[in-house]
């Protein structure tokens, strides 16, 4: 199978791959998948508690070229982004942005959950969930 | 990898498919043109000529693994010879019984053909195999029924390259009178392959991973004590004894045998050359940490070493290095289906370390230079999808990974 340009684009250069203090208030951890079924991603979002915007996002993947380019290109759109409105990403808009084929579609489905599981994480933090 | 220079992508995965060696094309090229006849035509030349040439190339094939050549039927691969192998024996022994045994880690040809014959109203047991990828040559036996009628154990392994102790089962199966069948695709041409010696009774191969063309292969019928017959699979002009019908494919079967006839020439060199590179691709790739071979390593073929890089996925390292190297992956994401390689797991590597395996099979083009250049890339690439990768962060931080509540999907 053949990769897509922005696929491979995000997988040569991934974007904010890293680690944020878990210990702080403002960071949300959201890690989904699981090393048996060939995927774990975690994805984790700073917060400005003024303003309730995403300021940083940083991601680790285990997982295929697509896998890793969803979760590069999900802190690419999570930065800057008020969490609200981070709620709102949706895989398809992911499998659409890398032209994903339809096996890959799990690895999205992946990003997504990852999203929300960061910015859960953040509200449960923040006495908000 | 933009440091490295730019050099031709590298083939090291001859367990799929081999290149045809060009000695072996030159043999087969008048057989599309002026020699095209049809080698069932009795009446011209034409037909007299393809004729020879089969004979010829039967007799090359019969040369390597020392049968005679009236015991190799001509197929159009593994494949189909592994399906007329177990089907075509499943129907001519019905009155002696229903009962196959096979083991886990066999080719889907084999295990599909399995599938059927129960669908068909047979019997068979899959037998597991130890974490180095062997038999036990116990529970075959205890697995021997009195409506047994095969014992299926290919001889070497596609994904590991692991050997199967043949002559020991041999034994046994002689001793139980049942047949025995083995899948010597990935075996025949690389290593010495003597059916007869260990007491095989069909064998099947395949052009195409010995430097032959694609689309041809043969069956190994034992002719005489026991004498074995397979039902034919394929009905038509009875043509190869009346086991298997079709016109035959003359310049594929002359190419087959050119190639059999290299490789038993060659062979034992190759593979020592092979066996050399093989170690020294492996020894590279094992100074990188976690990093484990599959497979037993005193049973195994030469050219092929299977490796577990831990806490990296298989696809996402292939794509790391897929502009420079050609290898395969057991992980499920390289394969339309969601699950890893069956071959692993039936040998008990955890799910996590079979999605994290690569494949490396040497050939005889395989230059120590490539080798070189592969180590130094794979390298880099599992460094690269460690820096990555979440759970390698945490094993790094002494977290254990088995404690973890994954949140499956
Ligand atoms: C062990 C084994 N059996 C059977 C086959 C199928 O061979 P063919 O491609 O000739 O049908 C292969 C090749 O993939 C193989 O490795
Ligand atoms: S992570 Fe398994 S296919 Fe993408």
């Amino acid at each position: 199978m053949a990769y897509s340009e922005k696929v491979l684009d995000h997988f040569n250069n991934p974007r904010n791959v890293g680690t944020l203090d878990k210990s702080k208030k403002n960071v949300g951890t959201g890690l989904v998948g699981a090393p048996e079924c060939g995927d774990v991603m975690r994805l984790q979002i700073e917060v400005d508690e003024e303003t309730g915007i995403i300021k940083d996002a940083k991601f680790k993947t285990f997982g295929c070229g697509s896998a890793i380019a969803s979760s590069s290109l999900a802190t690419e759109w999570l930065k800057g982004k008020p969490i609200e409105e981070a709620l709102e990403i949706d895989n398809m808009a992911i499998v659409e942005e890398l032209e994903l084929p339809p096996v890959k579609i799990h690895c999205s489905v992946l990003a997504e959950d990852a999203i929300k599981a960061a910015i859960e994480d953040y509200k449960k933090k923040n006495g908000q969930a | 990898m933009d440091t490295m220079e730019k050099k031709k992508l590298i083939y090291l995965d001859n367990n799929a498919t081999t290149p045809c060696d060009p000695r072996v094309v030159e043999a087969m090229l008048p057989y599309f043109t002026e020699k095209f006849g049809n080698a069932a035509s009795r009446s011209h030349e034409f037909g007299w000529v393809a004729e020879e040439a089969v004979d010829y190339a039967r007799e090359q094939v019969a040369a390597l693994i020392e049968t005679d050549a009236r015991e190799v039927i001509f197929t159009s691969g593994a494949t189909e010879s592994d399906n007329l192998a177990l089907k075509g024996a499943f129907e001519m022994y019905a009155r002696k019984g229903k009962h196959i045994i096979t083991v886990k880690t066999e080719h889907k040809a084999v295990l599909d053909s399995c599938r059927r014959i129960e669908k068909m109203g047979g019997e068979v047991t899959y037998l597991d195999v130890d974490h180095q990828g062997m038999i036990d040559l116990e529970a075959l036996e205890a697995a021997i029924r009195p409506d047994t009628i095969m014992v299926a154990v290919m001889w070497a392994n596609n994904e590991t390259g692991v050997i199967q102790p043949m002559k020991e089962i041999g034994e046994i199966c002689a001793r139980h009178g049942v047949l025995f069948f083995s899948d010597a695709t990935q075996a025949v041409g690389k290593i010495p392959v003597k059916p007869k010696e260990v007491g095989v009774h069909l064998m099947a191969m395949s052009a195409h991973k010995m430097y032959g063309p694609k689309g041809v292969g043969a069956l190994f019928v034992n002719r005489k004590a026991p004498r074995v017959k397979v039902t034919a699979q394929m009905d038509g002009g009875g043509h190869e004894r009346g086991m298997r019908s079709g016109t035959l494919n003359v310049p594929g079967i002359v190419g087959f045998g050119q190639a059999a006839e290299i490789a038993r020439k060659e062979m034992a060199e190759e593979a020592q050359r092979l066996s050399r590179l093989r170690d020294r691709l492996e020894q590279g790739l094992l100074k990188l940490e976690e990093t484990y071979v599959n497979g037993n390593p005193d049973s195994r073929m030469p050219h092929v070493t299977n490796i577990s890089f831990k806490h990296v996925e298989g696809e996402g390292l292939m794509m790391t290095f897929n502009k420079e190297i050609a290898v395969s992956s057991g992980s499920a994401c390289t394969s339309a289906s969601l699950e890893p390689s069956y071959v692993l797991i039936a040998m008990g590597l955890g799910d996590d370390l079979a999605h994290s395996s690569i494949r490396f099979s040497l050939g005889r083009f395989t230059t120590e230079e490539e080798v070189d250049y592969a180590i130094e890339a794979v390298s880099k690439g599992v460094n690269h999808m460690r820096e990555l990768s979440p759970i390698w962060e945490m094993y790094k931080e002494g977290i254990n990974l088995e404690e973890v509540e994954w949140s499956e999907h």
